[in-house]
């Protein structure tokens, strides 16, 4: 269980949002909603701990993040607008890298299984920056079928994808919701019934 | 694959593909030296004078070219959000990355300092005393420089702030590092000044990974 | 113990501390300073030494111990922000550093000064003056790392930890005339013996260092509040402050008059 306890977020002297709380349960998606520049991104990292909110505090399973991180990262996942991933490296190393990083062992079939999925088979050896951007979002996502974690926390991860990459990915969270996972994600396009019930919440551009 | 070859192994792959990047730095170095004899005299005696402040100038000045490569792609790709998200602890991950750094960065340069050496007409002892400053002072400078470029990692213009920030922190260093090469010139010890260069870098080397893991978090904000 | 700080931790409250506090650095620094300076310069006894050039003393070694002082409170007020993530302590830091780097460029310069009859030189690259130059680059370089982020709490955190870094220069620059062989002259006011200078020297020399601690004092306040007023823009109490300024200052005016009418 996720929860968000008064937050207030200032950026470049603007306050995005003051005294913000939200609850999010397990087997529950919700949909951040709002404009440029309201703050969802914002929001989004300061429930995943990367940013600290000016006031204000976010608990998973009753326990302040802040105090104690492990437990927390060992469910989560995140995504943001970066890929987390190095163009250099083939897909299969920074997947690999990734796994051992976040403590995740995982069968190299797996991996393979995992990569067939998101439709990157015989391109698990090319440096990542020789793939199109649909393709290097694909790589960057395959990790959520790679770590077994419960909270998922994805900006904008419908970027650059295409029909049946959109398809994939709402399949999917509709599968982890009913898995008893959390998910919270922001999109600028509607989800559709793929992706399954889910709570809107929406996030106003304050002057 | 434990937490940190997942790290350090990365950077490593990343570094070998990446070669152009670490070369050049290392050119620019050779190039600089190269400028003295050049510009100032070639006469021998001028240039065993001033040979060991122009090799750790020089030093410090490639290092702060290729000191950006540290984190920027990785706070650029995301990379390093995902290590702040990987439950490793930042400090150890922060100590690791400048390892690795060194490790390519520096080794090179002492690889090529019996060449710059000669270059600049140093004696033997002197070579010695060099090296010696050269394998304590560099990592001092890759842990402080570390802290500064996880400061300015996010700033589109990093490059020459990031030399003025780090130059003056770098003085005392030079200082005591020439001191020891010129001591060793006239056959006296220079025990002295290893040992301060020594302290400041077990200083560095216990502090500097929190400061930069806190200069990271700062970035990421 | 620090309670009755941390109502300063609010900006408006320390806008208000600025207020109070302003004026009574004015008054001393200008009461300090002419008093001090006036002496020095006119009443104070000839050195046996050097003449009448040492009376730059009267500058000089107030601007240095000050240039070091004025690092070490942006150093705390860096501290204080980390660890309490205060705004004001950030704010407070970059209102002090100008200041601070005029301050240790007055130090060099009046040096110089005094050293070209002294020495012969105008610059010697001895441990002291090296020490102070150095740290003259770190009040720029905490400056300009200041000025590179857009959003100025992250500006203030970045800068803070530059400062704290720097901080280690301090005790350089004052132990260096000790640790070192240099031409610079040891410390005139020691904590804990007599002076090595005469008494009658020594006051004007005293009571212009607390003028010129009055004057950064004075200057920090009135950076603090353009600071606060700059970053706090759009709360209401900096509106109203401003509203209040319009219509006090010119109650004829047009616009004022058609403000009056909109609020």
């Amino acid at each position: 269980m996720l929860e968000a306890r008064e937050l207030t977020c200032s950026k470049r002297d603007r306050t995005l949002f003051e005294g913000l709380s939200l609850v999010v349960e397990p087997g529950e998606l919700l949909y951040l909603r709002g404009p440029n520049g309201a703050g969802k991104t914002s929001l989004l990292r300061i429930l995943t701990g990367l940013s600290s909110p000016d006031s204000g505090a976010v608990l998973y399973n009753g326990m302040d993040i802040s105090a104690d991180k492990t437990g927390y990262y060992q469910d989560l996942f995140y995504l943001g607008h970066k890929s987390g991933t190095n163009g250099s490296l083939s897909a299969l190393d920074n997947l690999s890298f990734w796994l051992a990083q976040h403590n995740v062992s995982v069968p190299v079939n797996t991996l393979f299984d995992v990569l067939e999925k998101v439709g990157l088979v015989g391109l698990e050896d090319v440096p990542v920056r020789y793939l199109s951007a649909g393709q290097q979002r694909r790589v960057a996502l395959s990790r959520l079928w790679l770590k077994p974690a419960k909270v998922w926390i994805l900006d904008e991860p419908f970027t650059a994808l295409d029909v049946k990459g959109v398809h994939m990915l709402e399949k999917s969270m509709k599968e982890h919701v009913g898995r008893g996972g959390l998910i919270i994600t922001t999109s600028h396009q509607h989800l559709s019934e793929t992706a399954g019930e889910h709570r809107v919440f929406d996030l106003e551009y304050r002057f | 694959m434990s937490l940190y070859q997942g790290i350090f192994k990365r950077d490593m792959q990343v570094a070998f593909k990446q070669k152009a990047e670490l070369v050049q730095p290392l050119m620019f170095l050779l190039m600089v030296v190269t400028l003295f004899p050049l510009g100032v005299s070639p006469s021998p005696d001028t240039l065993q004078r001033i040979g060991p402040g122009v090799i750790w100038i020089a030093a410090i000045l490639s290092s702060l070219m290729a000191m950006e490569r540290l984190f920027r792609d990785d706070f650029q790709d995301g990379a390093l959000e995902q290590y702040m998200l990987s439950g490793m602890p930042l400090p150890a991950v922060s100590a690791v990355k400048v390892a690795a750094h060194w490790l390519v960065s520096f080794v090179p340069l002492l690889l090529l300092s019996p060449l710059l050496a000669m270059f600049l007409n140093l004696t033997v002892d002197m070579y010695i005393a060099l090296v010696l400053t050269l394998i304590l002072g560099t990592p001092l400078l890759s842990l402080i420089g570390a802290i500064a470029v996880g400061l300015t990692v996010g700033l589109q213009k990093g490059g020459v702030l990031l030399a003025l920030l780090l130059i003056p922190v770098f003085i005392p260093l030079l200082i005591f590092a020439t001191s020891a090469v010129d001591s060793a010139a006239l056959q006296l010890p220079y025990h002295a000044q290893l040992a301060i260069i020594a302290a400041m870098l077990l200083l560095a080397a216990a502090l500097s990974p929190f400061a930069i893991a806190y200069s990271l978090k700062v970035s990421q904000n | 113990m620090w309670k009755w700080l941390h109502p300063y931790a609010k900006t408006e409250r320390a806008y208000q501390l600025c207020l109070t506090l302003q004026p009574w650095f004015w008054v001393g620094a200008l009461a300090c300073l002419s008093v001090g300076t006036v002496w020095g310069l006119a009443f104070a006894p000839q050195d046996y030494q050097q003449g009448d050039s040492f009376r730059i003393i009267y500058i000089h070694v107030p601007s240095a111990i000050l240039s070091m002082g004025t690092y070490v409170a942006m150093a705390i007020a860096a501290l204080v922000g980390m660890v309490w993530q205060w705004r004001t302590a950030y704010m407070s830091m970059i209102a002090m550093a100008p200041i601070g780097a005029v301050m240790t460029f007055i130090a060099l310069f009046t040096g110089a000064a005094w050293g070209k009859p002294m020495w012969g030189a105008w610059w010697v690259w001895d441990a002291r003056l090296t020490s102070e130059l150095i740290l003259l680059f770190l009040y720029m370089g905490v400056i300009a790392l200041y000025g590179a982020f857009e959003d100025k709490q992250q500006a203030g955190k970045a800068a803070g930890v530059m400062a704290l870094v720097g901080v280690v220069n301090i005790p350089i620059i004052h132990y260096s005339v000790e640790w070192w062989n240099t031409l610079h002259q040891g410390a005139t006011i020691s904590k804990f013996d007599n002076p090595s200078i005469a008494p009658e020297m020594l006051w004007p020399l005293l009571i212009n260092l607390l003028g010129f601690a009055f004057f950064i004092g004075a200057v920090t306040t009135v950076r603090l509040r353009n600071e606060i007023v700059l970053r706090e823009m759009h709360r209401p109490w900096v509106q109203a402050l401003a509203m209040n300024k319009a219509l006090n200052q010119q109650p004829g005016d047009a616009a004022t008059a058609s403000l009056k009418e909109g609020s």
